[in-house]
């Protein structure tokens, strides 16, 4: 809820790439970089007499997804021509799917879905000179590769009520489909994009204002920036007086201020009809149980699970949104017999140091298991792992080799403390005196006399002994 | 050379497979082609210098075949009889045309049509009209004009073409010659220009009813690149059937009496009287939504048609008008030279009938229409085996004489618009003269039912004994 008692209504529209292997309606492979019309067939390029064969991959995706947001998978949906001229359309429409998506409802967190649906993606467009845009280029080039790629359109409910949650939300349906595996997601690429619909209403009533539609927000900051401004300005209009007008707005990511998008650009008649040269989608029992049988756990899953096994919260989170690392994680936790929440914390050691593949579980969980032994104190730990990042090995060998096995209770470690105390006798003195932050001036050489073998915990302990106090 | 000439394909592929040593496949080849370079009926818009390599053993026995222009045939112009593709020769042939060569059948040229496959006289093509071989100062039909006219007068052996609202059947009762329209789904569409993709379907028109049905056997099947392609449940076989003992033909009220011309239901008549010799019996019936298919037809082929000529817009093929700065400028003058006035009616109208406000009184209720013309054709079959009328209400007319009033050019598909509705196949054989000028006798059955409907044909035209040698002269 904002300042001022108003409450922003905000509603997201995802389009996602599809990591299939080939388009959507043709047999080429999806090409991102290539040289520009290389991934390219009469197809998708739209020659006459060509015909779209919806693709069995992309469709099984959308019912992993589908049931991975417990969505409602319809029996029969339909796709149709969304009818527009751009030279980025090779037929002069879309095939999208209209008024019966593949999937309705669902939910993903504390965000309710809309609807997903299948659709191809259109063409990229160059345009040469100042402009930069098809208005006013000296030449504008197309280059069809990225044409035909499949998409997953994701629209939410208007379930969202500030910038921060929209974009936590998308954080979280980024790892999911991430973890699905059917997109790389990545916003700057634009295999993610997201546009917004924002609205505000006073807080505690329940009618929706007039809403705006945000487009070109590529990255969560400029989301967050984006549905930001916005929410301002119409606050902005409303407490001038003035009406919040339904438009199409454009984010500027250098000034990251919005403009209308010329209403000639979007005051489009798209003729939607269903496209005849596809049967409907009817997806069969097999092909469900298949996404069924191919649905893995997901983030809101594992997050669950991990911090049910004794995980710090925030470490679970993290791990369980972070495919590769939680992975890891079970790797390693799965190998030894450490504590779930030693391994994590060791995992998490290692995700500030390197890469999942720079250490074997077995070696990870190893090295837990020593340092919750106290064989080894964490402050060496971190030193063999170090030495596991760079030499690999067997942390208990490290260990020996190198010296850095915790002091045990051969009396050793009470011999230094008391060499210590012996050679500081100010530092004693202003202790006695009453100043216990001066205990700090005694831990440190002890630490250093037993190069991090001592317990910090233990060297207190006897200083405390051994002093008195 | 003539004796070649007279033989029918089925006839000249069966001498061919067997191994006659007076009938040569590369001689067939040459006298077609030939004759087919002289062609002074602007029924052809290409012509191969060569024939291409086909294997004569397969089951069309190396006899060419003429191909509607709007098959895509690799290399070779592929216009759909409009301006707006000129030059277009795209980089893949159609799946129809590509059976038909490893079936052993070459390509022997591309045939005129009405631009976009719309028309009813082919004097909508970008190339002229087409001129019927039995007067030539009146119209082949159309859109599959030049294939009908060109099986006519004997300079292709047989032809395909595609029917949207009769345009295999009309061109071919026009003509004097066999054309059928198989159940939709029967034959791929990959590789036909298409103009209504819910109603196109491609078929054989021929000299007569065997050649038909050989033809028709090769070209289908299902097609992986087709997604609404089924083929046939059962292979097409050469009919042999002579008499229709059992048969129940059921005549419609609504096709067979208002607004057919005197000559062409005299001949209608005499065929029905044929066909009861032959031991069926006549029943009539009512097909009460028909008549509302041209309405139907005239909303839903357009509306597909305005989308489906949305590509032709200057950017990647075909012509572009020059000159233009700005990217309206190039798409309007671009489509404004590029296409005829019956093309951009059509878009007009297909535009208007799918627009926000108009879709449901438009589209969606002629859809409404043809779900009911389906369900009629449904209800007929429980109590006839076919449904019999003549496929044109006219003889050929003469060049000119409708083209200033369209109702009464959209009327020539009266009788053979609400097939493709229903998505049924029918045939249409020649039955007789009138004035001069051939007529035709239409069957129609259910769906996948092209081999009883080949042998009821087959049985009919035994029995009327056509000949449409004189246009061959």
């Amino acid at each position: 809820m904002n300042a001022n008692g108003w409450e922003p209504v905000i509603g997201l529209e995802i389009h996602v790439q599809l990591d299939t292997r080939t388009k959507m309606f043709c047999s080429c492979e999806l090409g991102f970089g290539e040289e520009p019309n290389t991934r390219t067939c009469p197809v998708c390029l739209g020659l006459p007499g060509t015909l779209p064969v919806t693709n069995a991959q992309a469709v099984h995706y959308g019912l992993l997804m589908a049931l991975a947001f417990d969505c409602e998978i319809a029996p029969r949906s339909i796709f149709h021509r969304k009818n527009y001229f751009y030279p980025d359309l090779a037929k002069g429409y879309q095939i999208s799917q209209y008024d019966i998506p593949l999937c309705t409802g669902g939910r993903l967190g504390d965000v309710r879905l809309h609807r997903i649906h299948l659709e191809e993606d259109a063409a990229k467009l160059v345009h040469l000179g100042q402009s930069g845009r098809i208005h006013g280029s000296d030449a504008s080039i197309v280059d069809y590769n990225r044409g035909g790629t499949p998409l997953a359109e994701i629209v939410t409910e208007p379930d969202i009520r500030s910038p921060e949650q929209a974009g936590d939300w998308l954080k979280l349906l980024r790892v999911t489909l991430r973890q699905l595996g059917v997109s790389d997601v990545n916003m700057e690429e634009g295999s993610l994009r997201c546009d917004a619909n924002v609205s505000i209403r006073r807080a505690g009533t329940s009618e929706l204002g007039t809403k705006t539609e945000l487009k070109n927000m590529n990255s969560f900051r400029f989301l967050m920036q984006g549905i930001n401004a916005e929410i301002e300005r119409q606050i902005g209009l409303v407490e001038a007086g003035e009406a919040v007008v339904q438009e199409t707005l454009h984010f500027d990511p250098v000034s990251t201020r919005l403009s209308p998008l010329r209403s000639k650009e979007e005051a489009h008649d798209y003729r939607y009809f269903p496209e005849p040269d596809l049967v409907p989608l009817a997806p069969t029992e097999a092909m469900i149980e298949r996404a069924r049988a191919a649905l893995p756990e997901l983030p809101a899953q594992r997050e669950v699970r991990y911090a049910a096994s004794g995980v710090a919260a925030d470490m679970a989170r993290l791990l369980a949104h972070d495919a590769r690392w939680g992975d890891y994680f079970e790797a390693a936790a799965a190998a030894g017999s450490a504590e779930p929440r030693v391994v994590a914390n060791w995992v998490a050691e290692l995700r500030g140091r390197g890469e999942p593949s720079d250490v074997e579980p077995a070696a990870l969980a190893r090295l837990a298991e020593l340092v919750a032994a106290r064989t080894v104190t964490s402050g060496n730990g971190r030193v063999v792992l170090d030495r596991l990042i760079a030499d690999g090995g067997d942390p208990a060998e490290i260990v020996e080799r190198e010296g850095l096995g915790a002091l045990g209770d051969s009396g050793e470690l009470e011999a230094i403390v008391a060499r210590v105390i012996e050679q500081n006798p100010d530092v004693v003195e202003r202790i006695r005196g009453g100043n216990a932050k001066a205990m700090g001036a005694l831990v440190g050489p002890v630490m250093r006399e037993t190069k991090g073998r001592a317990d910090g915990g233990e060297v207190n302990r006897l200083l405390r002994e051994q002093l008195g106090v | 050379m003539t004796d070649l000439l007279d033989l029918t394909a089925a006839e000249a592929a069966a001498r061919i497979r067997a191994g006659d040593v007076d009938v040569d496949a590369g001689e067939l080849w040459a006298a077609y082609r030939d004759r087919a370079a002289a062609d002074e009926l602007n029924a052809f818009t290409w012509v191969a210098d060569e024939a291409p390599e086909v294997d004569p053993s397969g089951p069309l026995g190396g006899v060419p075949v003429a191909v509607k222009d709007l098959f895509c045939t690799q290399g070779v112009p592929s216009q759909a009889g409009s301006r707006i593709l000129e030059g277009y020769r795209p980089p893949f042939t159609a799946t129809a045309v590509e059976r038909l060569t490893a079936a052993g059948a070459p390509l022997l040229g591309k045939t005129n049509q009405d631009e976009f496959a719309m028309g009813s006289s082919n004097e909508n093509s970008g190339y002229g009209p087409v001129l019927n071989p039995w007067d030539r100062a009146r119209v082949p039909g159309g859109s599959s004009g030049g294939s009908a006219a060109a099986v006519a007068a004997g300079m292709a052996p047989w032809a395909i073409g595609t029917d949207t609202g009769g345009s295999i059947r009309q061109p071919a009762a026009l003509c004097g010659i066999v054309g059928m329209k198989p159940t939709y789904g029967a034959v791929s569409r990959y590789g036909m220009i298409a103009f209504a993709s819910s109603l196109d379907q491609a078929g054989p028109l021929t000299r007569d009813v065997t050649d038909c049905a050989l033809l028709l056997s090769a070209m289908v099947g299902a097609d992986p690149c087709d997604s609404t392609s089924l083929g046939l449940p059962e292979p097409v076989a050469l009919p042999s059937r002579t008499d229709l003992r059992g048969v129940r033909l059921g005549v419609p009220e609504e096709l067979t009496g208002e607004g057919i011309e005197p000559g062409v239901l005299d001949a209608f008549r005499s065929t029905l009287d044929l066909a009861r010799e032959l031991g069926a019996s006549i029943e009539p019936m009512q097909l009460p939504h028909a008549p509302h298919g041209l309405a139907a037809y005239y909303v839903i082929a357009p509306a597909e048609a305005s989308s489906n000529l949305a590509r032709y817009d200057g950017v990647r093929y075909g012509f572009r008008a020059d000159g233009d700065r700005d990217l309206l400028g190039m798409y309007t003058h671009t489509r404004e030279a590029g296409f005829g006035a019956e093309v951009k009616r059509r878009i007009m109208l297909g535009t208007y009938a799918l627009s926000s406000g108009y879709y449901d009184a438009y589209y969606g209720r002629a859809q409404k229409v043809r779900t009911l013309i389906a369900d009629d054709f449904r209800r007929a079959w429980e109590s006839v085996d076919f449904v019999v009328t003549p496929t044109s209400p006219g003889v050929a007319f003469e060049l000119g004489a409708k083209t200033d009033d369209q109702w009464a050019m959209y009327l020539n598909d009266f009788c053979t618009v609400p097939m493709p509705l229903a998505g049924i196949p029918a045939i249409s054989i020649p039955n007789g003269m009138a004035g001069g000028l051939p007529t035709a006798f239409q069957v129609t059955g259910p769906a996948f039912s092209e081999n009883r409907i080949l042998e009821t044909a087959f049985a009919l035209e035994q029995a009327i004994g056509f000949d449409g040698s004189a246009a061959r002269a």
